[in-house]
């Protein structure tokens, strides 16, 4: 009972077309997450796996005229999927915050940073000015920003890249959600600054016990950072454990491949693995078998499942079909 | 805020000493002086000398040039060839009609140009977007002169909704409650028109700001805050797409002052652009002068004034 009442966000069989060219694409296929209390999910993925859909999906910030949503995103007893936008609007921003990734093109260039902060506040509570301004003083303090006084008055770009960040965090945690969504929100910012965010994310998870979705394709970050990771190749979930799992026992020859392709500084002389060919277009996307295959051409077919399934291989670990028994990487064996 | 304001006003000074000295050149280089046209085969070519002389036309080209300056700095802009009055009141009785005319064609340009351009944005390429879209092509593709003489021959003389010329009625009192609506009453039907034809940037420069804003980061933010729409745009979306319009307000204005040589000419309105053309038409070169001086001058305030809205609207372009 009491784990049930620790779920945040329940996703089941999310799928998540787009429109190109006339036909639906699906961009996420066949979905299924969970979010708990206290909890980081990681969704970890090249650029075009479908990471950012999913994230799209759940705060429901897609074009709705070219996009196709189906399947259960439920938060408590709400379906997000197909709800109205007043209603939506109601969630965004007060249950659900999100940080984007560029944080000098996530704020509006002609508004004071405070009152963007403040923005949030004056849709989803009940303050006065008074009071809005004092809590947005209390989330600049929160989100480590020096005077936040004068830092209210400011404008996106008199600030450096890492205090702007620090904005769009506090626009995200300003009416403290349950969820936060974190789309790639340390890929813009240099080395230092992204593992100061990183350690705030974790401070605002601590003290606020929120759920939190952090999107990334950097391994470096899912390994500092996460709790739980899935791992998604072209729209669909390929690999899904817990952080020590993926990190020492990773079962997806994609997951092997992606760690595979971190740099290691103890044998500079072996040359860095590279993953061949590219992720599929939307439009190319093979509708049967392995994903995969085309990638890793020398396994062959018959190790891969015909409709590659999700199998639980231990408790807790999840890998799509069976040619993770016979993978090997190339030379080996 | 002011340090940009001072700044853009220092930097005004040298423009114009040198929009006053390209305007001396360019009357220099002009065929013939103003003693020409009265030479005639009874004249005395000792008393064109003698004028010559009189007027200073014998003297260095920079003693006149200084000479020329310093009646400026005084607001002596010299006595009209032609008509034997002062250019500045001559330009000044012109400059109310023209400012006049202008500003009712500012305010019915603007008023139709931007909700036009916030209608197209905000339904890209539905109906009411390409139905602006032809309005646009259109009204950019006929030439001034075709669409006014069209405009007088249907609404001045067909449908006579309209007086053809001049810019007060026959006989009205000036000053009266009369002369007010006979003033307004000539200026409706060139303001309406050239309104219509001014409105494509306007249009197109707001329907792409929208266009392009929409998609924005920033616009994403503030709906993952949870901003109704309706505020996304006018709040987020609007004022962005706003900066290039706001950017060309002032040389707008100031362009329009300068009067429309055309529509002036069609209505035979008594304006500053008719004034310019008239006096090329007379050779009356010191009105000439003085008129070029006074629309390089209105560029350069025009100029003024958008960076002033600019830097009012836009925080990136102060300087701290």
């Amino acid at each position: 009972m009491e784990k049930q009442s620790d779920l945040l966000l329940d996703i089941q069989h999310l799928h998540t077309a787009y429109r190109l060219q006339g036909d639906f694409y699906d961009a996420a296929d066949d979905i299924n997450l969970t979010l708990k209390k206290d909890e980081i999910l990681a969704i970890v993925g090249e650029s075009g796996c479908g990471k950012s859909t999913v994230a799209s999906s759940i705060i429901g910030l897609y074009d709705h005229k070219n996009t196709k949503v189906t399947g259960d995103i439920l938060y408590n007893e709400l379906n997000l999927v197909g709800l109205n936008e007043d209603l939506f609007n109601k969630v965004r921003g007060n249950n659900i915050g999100m940080i984007f990734q560029d944080p000098l093109a996530s704020l509006n260039p002609l508004m004071r940073v405070g009152d963007q902060v403040a923005e949030t506040l004056y849709y989803h509570t009940k303050m006065n000015d008074k009071e809005r301004h004092a809590r947005v003083i209390e989330l600049f303090n929160q989100v480590g920003m020096p005077n936040p006084e004068e830092m209210y008055q400011m404008y996106p770009h008199e600030l450096s890249g890492g205090l702007r960040q620090r904005v769009v965090i506090a626009i995200a945690i300003a009416c403290k959600p349950e969820i936060i969504i974190a789309d790639e929100p340390t890929t813009a910012l240099d080395v230092t600054i992204q593992a100061q965010i990183l350690d705030l994310l974790e401070d605002i998870q601590r003290q606020s016990h929120s759920g939190i979705i952090l999107i990334t394709h950097d391994l470096g970050v899912v390994a500092e950072t996460a709790d739980e990771v899935a791992v998604m190749y072209g729209g669909q979930i390929i690999e899904k454990a817990d952080v020590k799992t993926i990190f020492s026992h990773p079962l997806h020859p994609y997951t092997r491949s992606l760690l595979n392709s971190m740099p290691q500084t103890e044998d500079e002389e072996d040359d860095l693995h590279v993953i061949q060919g590219t992720v599929p277009s939307l439009k190319n996307m093979p509708c049967s078998g392995c994903r995969f295959a085309k990638r890793i051409p020398w396994i062959p077919a018959s190790a891969h499942e015909e409709e590659p399934v999700i199998h639980e291989v231990e408790p807790g670990h999840f890998v799509r079909c069976t040619c993770y028994k016979t993978f090997h990487f190339q030379g080996e064996k | 805020m002011w340090k940009t304001v001072l700044r853009r006003f220092l930097i005004m000074i040298p423009q114009l000493l040198i929009l006053s000295l390209l305007v001396f050149i360019l009357a220099k280089m002009m065929p013939g002086d103003p003693f020409t046209g009265l030479i005639n085969p009874n004249s005395d070519p000792k008393e064109i000398a003698r004028l010559r002389q009189e007027y200073g036309l014998n003297d260095a080209p920079w003693v006149q040039y200084t000479r020329w300056l310093g009646n400026l700095f005084h607001g002596d802009l010299g006595e009209s060839y032609i008509q034997q009055v002062p250019v500045s009141s001559l330009i000044w009785d012109r400059a109310v009609n023209t400012f006049w005319l202008s500003l009712l064609t500012v305010i019915i340009s603007y008023g139709i140009s931007i909700p036009m351009g916030i209608s197209a944005g905000r339904h890209q390429d539905e109906w009411q977007d390409q139905s602006i879209q032809i309005f646009n092509y259109v009204t950019f593709a006929i030439p001034g002169f075709v669409f006014y003489i069209l405009g007088l021959w249907l609404f001045g003389f067909v449908l006579n909704w309209f007086p053809i010329s001049g810019s007060i009625g026959a006989g009205v009192d000036s000053g009266t409650l009369a002369a007010f609506g006979s003033r307004l009453y000539h200026m409706i039907l060139p303001a309406i028109l050239s309104a219509l034809i001014t409105t494509t940037g306007t249009v197109q420069y707001l329907r792409t700001g929208i266009v392009d804003n929409k998609v924005e980061d920033y616009v994403r933010t503030a709906r993952s805050k949870g901003v109704p729409e309706r505020v996304v745009f006018d709040k987020h979306i609007l004022r962005n797409s706003l900066l290039p319009i706001a950017s060309f307000f002032g040389t707008t204005i100031t362009g329009l002052l300068g009067g429309s040589m055309i529509i002036e000419s069609v209505f035979s309105y008594p304006g500053m652009g008719k004034l310019f053309l008239d006096s090329i038409g007379q050779r009356d070169y010191t009105t000439l002068t003085a008129l070029i001086l006074l629309f390089g001058i209105l560029t350069l305030v025009g100029n003024l004034l958008s960076d002033i809205i600019i830097s009012i609207i836009d925080p990136r372009i102060r300087i701290k």
